[in-house]
């Protein structure tokens, strides 16, 4: 890479730098920058003891972290970055390649969709004692699969980075539960009206907005999604403040509601009452709205509205150049994205039975953006395996209880969920910018469908 | 009116914080162009690291007399603080430069989480306090009437003259030395000043230097104000901060320090005669504003768009 030249410049020249004794250097050189960076943080900790502040030394952390990061280093060093056969290299030769791996892509999205379609009765049937909690789990993947590709239409599609996509979110939760709490309304009634209203406010926060450049756009999408969580968080009288609203009605089954006893789900169609049965329902209610999502965004795609949003990610000034009204385009990829957050939004509110506005930070407008960026921005089966992989991961977390056994009692895996997130985030997007998914099918063709590479495609504002 | 005159200090001695970290903000956005998401959370490591060095100089090593205490505090901040910012720039900044446009921000916001959560992880989620250290004041307006005399704390001098002093070195290394001509050289065409014998890569490094530097300097100083800091105070301050390089005009250095001014007074008058629960609110309807109708800033050039 060209930036590294300076770099390598600075090695003496009459040196080979792929010499041990250079790794070795090297390995050193980030070893003493760690000793550095951490030694006020994992030498040292500052806690609140009586009488003020307490100081509590950590050397065995803080020689351990060097040595790992020495350690560590030195063999990345030796075994792939400074070789010249990098294992890497072997690794990706024995991988399939690219061409090849897109016929099985398209398998692989075949067999996730059947196995989520059957994937209730999969659990019920082959982990009784477990399947509530997996149902949970894959209820709370769908969701961040829904959200990813909600947002994926305003970042993926129209190339326009939203940092408070969790506003809409927030927007349908609170109008489902406000909905249900003033005028008691059930959830069938309150969705499609959540998602209107989500998309009212995409499109009256995004009007003033979107002709800003892409960075100042993130910084106040960002902003307003923080407004509105201050507003909510303090507008006592109508949102029950940080206290949240609680009692928000379940869903029912064509009226039906999938409760215990007479006039119930289960006392309608003869069956035993099971509360697992709420579960099944939650997670098909969930899988339809995702999937409902996903077949609009594909179909939009092809539509000229969505070719300008492909158009406009590519090159803004070509595209005003040749007559899109660029603010109306993205106007629509804006409040379309936040129409299906308010759907999310209010499914969510109605899975947890109170929503707080706790539940809608920064953080996982984040998470959320994070999905897609690892997905690989505009693809749609991307942003199922960066679901799948970062909020099951994370779930996973919680069980590896041999690490206790490591690292002493007191370790707890998931503290370090969001620092994976965040160090994953910032890897991918070195290793690889475009994302996991990097090649993209063209959504027009002439005569022969091409797939069109990373390298060839660049992003945004022209460059 | 006595009131009025103690709120415009305390809003002169907050703007002074949000200027110095509005800096590091403005300088990284002028020469190469990207919104440096995580300097908000390398000010909260610059406050923790100022907050650990005070306390090993005071209850290990027994220091007492103050204004050393606090000096080596503040030269210990800047150096440890500077690596870090110098460690983000090169694992998360450098290896993107030439890719799209909005790469370097998704690894700014997912380098500012790192940051936020190794802290918590390593110094715990709860509150740091500390307590007030320099004590005392001057009176300068009693208030006969209202009851309210005007306050102005040692704390607030010091903070204001430091913020004053560390401004004008600043200038003066941006104008007169080779580092700063380099730098604005870079700051108006990278390729160009390549050509010329710059070495683009140690600049923009060393600019990432300076704007940790001086948002250590920030959070020595809110350490000492405000006495409780935690993981994640970075992001708030951060944004603040951005709408103050944004508000003077980003790119231009006496702008930010205008616009840290404007929105640390902004600030506290809204909290004084409005309402304490929405003065963040007010942050950031004025980013949004200033960024719809303004975008330039006060100070900016207009930005043109280059095909």
């Amino acid at each position: 890479m060209a930036t590294n030249g300076s770099n390598r410049a600075v090695a003496a020249p009459q040196n080979d730098p792929n010499s041990f004794a250079a790794s070795v250097k090297d390995a050193a050189t980030a070893g003493f920058l760690v000793a550095v960076l951490g030694f006020f943080f994992i030498g040292i900790r500052t806690d609140i003891a009586p009488g003020g502040l307490d100081l509590k030394m950590r050397w065995g952390a803080w020689i351990v972290s060097i040595l790992v990061v020495f350690v560590g280093r030195l063999l990345l060093n030796l075994f792939v970055l400074k070789t010249d056969s990098p294992i890497t290299r072997k690794i990706a030769g024995a991988m399939p390649s690219g061409s090849r791996f897109a016929g099985t892509g398209k398998w692989l999205m075949r067999a996730l969709f059947a196995f989520a379609l059957v994937l209730p009765f999969f659990f019920t049937t082959f982990f009784p004692g477990k399947d509530r909690q997996f149902i949970d789990l894959a209820i709370l993947i769908m969701t961040y699969i829904m959200l990813g590709w909600g947002l994926n239409i305003v970042v993926g599609l129209a190339g326009l980075l939203d940092l408070g996509y969790v506003a809409f979110y927030a927007v349908g939760a609170y109008s489902f539960a406000l909905l249900a709490q003033y005028l008691d309304m059930g959830f069938w009634f309150a969705l499609p009206l959540a998602g209107i209203l989500a998309a009212c406010w995409g499109i009256v926060l995004g009007f003033p907005v979107l002709r800003l450049r892409g960075d100042y756009l993130a910084i106040v999408t960002l902003a307003f999604g923080e407004i509105i969580r201050v507003v909510l968080l303090n507008w006592y009288e109508f949102t029950n403040g940080p206290d949240g609203i609680s009692g928000i009605p379940k869903p029912t089954f064509f009226g039906l509601e999938l409760k215990r006893g007479e006039g119930g789900f289960a006392d309608f169609f003869g069956i035993a009452y099971d509360p697992i049965q709420r579960f099944i329902f939650l997670y098909y209610i969930i899988f339809i709205l995702a999937l409902i999502t996903n077949f609009v965004t594909m179909r939009l795609r092809r539509l000229p509205i969505g070719r300008a949003w492909e158009a406009l990610r590519e090159d803004e000034i070509a595209c005003r150049s040749l007559g899109i009204n660029t603010r109306n385009t993205k106007l629509t990829a804006f409040s379309i994205g936040a129409m299906f957050g308010g759907f999310a939004g209010s499914f969510f509110a109605t899975r947890q039975g109170f929503i707080s506005p706790e539940s809608f930070t920064f953080l996982e407008s984040a998470i959320i953006l994070a999905i897609v960026v690892l997905g690989g921005l505009g693809s749609q089966v991307g942003v199922v395996i960066a679901s799948i992989v970062m909020i099951g991961g994370i779930e996973m977390l919680r069980n590896l209880g041999f690490l206790q056994q490591v690292f002493g009692s007191g370790f707890d895996p998931v503290q370090y969920r969001m620092l994976i997130f965040g160090l994953a985030m910032v890897l991918i997007m070195v290793w690889k910018p475009r994302g996991l998914i990097s090649t993209r099918e063209p959504s027009v063709v002439l005569k022969e469908k091409k797939r069109i590479g990373a390298d060839m495609v660049a992003q945004g504002e022209g460059h | 009116m006595e009131y009025f005159v103690q709120q415009l200090i305390n809003g002169l001695t907050l703007g002074s914080i949000y200027g110095l970290i509005a800096i590091g903000y403005t300088m990284v956005y002028g020469i190469i162009g990207m919104i440096n998401f995580a300097h908000g959370d390398v000010f909260m490591i610059g406050a923790f690291i100022a907050l650990a060095m005070f306390l090993i100089l005071t209850t290990v090593l027994g220091f007492a007399f103050l204004p050393v205490v606090l000096l080596i505090v503040l030269i210990v901040a800047m150096i440890f603080t500077s690596a870090w910012g110098w460690t983000v720039e090169r694992l998360a900044y450098r290896p993107l430069r030439g890719s799209f446009r909005l790469a370097p921000l998704i690894t700014a916001i997912g380098m500012s989480i790192v940051l936020q959560n190794f802290v918590q992880i390593t110094q715990g989620a709860r509150v740091k306090p500390l307590p007030p250290q320099i004590q005392g004041g001057i009176t300068l307006m009693e208030g006969s009437a209202t009851g309210i005399s005007v306050q102005l704390s040692y704390m607030q001098i010091i903070i204001i003259l430091t913020t004053i002093a560390l401004m004008a070195g600043f200038t003066l290394l941006i104008t007169r030395t080779p580092l700063g001509r380099a730098q604005r050289a870079c700051e108006q065409d990278r390729k160009m000043a390549a050509l010329l014998g710059i070495n683009v890569d140690r600049t923009i490094s060393l600019t990432f230097v300076m704007g940790a530097a001086l948002a250590a300097v920030a959070g020595l100083m809110f350490v000492l104000l405000y006495g409780v800091i935690d993981f994640y105070i970075g992001f708030l301050a951060g944004v603040k901060a951005f709408t103050a390089a944004v508000l003077g005009g980003i790119g231009s250095l006496p702008g930010a320090m205008l616009g840290g001014l404007l929105i640390g007074l902004i600030e506290v008058f809204w909290s004084g005669y409005f309402s304490v629960e929405y003065k963040d609110v007010a942050a950031f309807s004025i980013l949004a504003i200033v960024l719809i109708f303004l975008p330039s800033g006060l100070l900016g050039q207009p930005e043109v768009e280059k095909v």
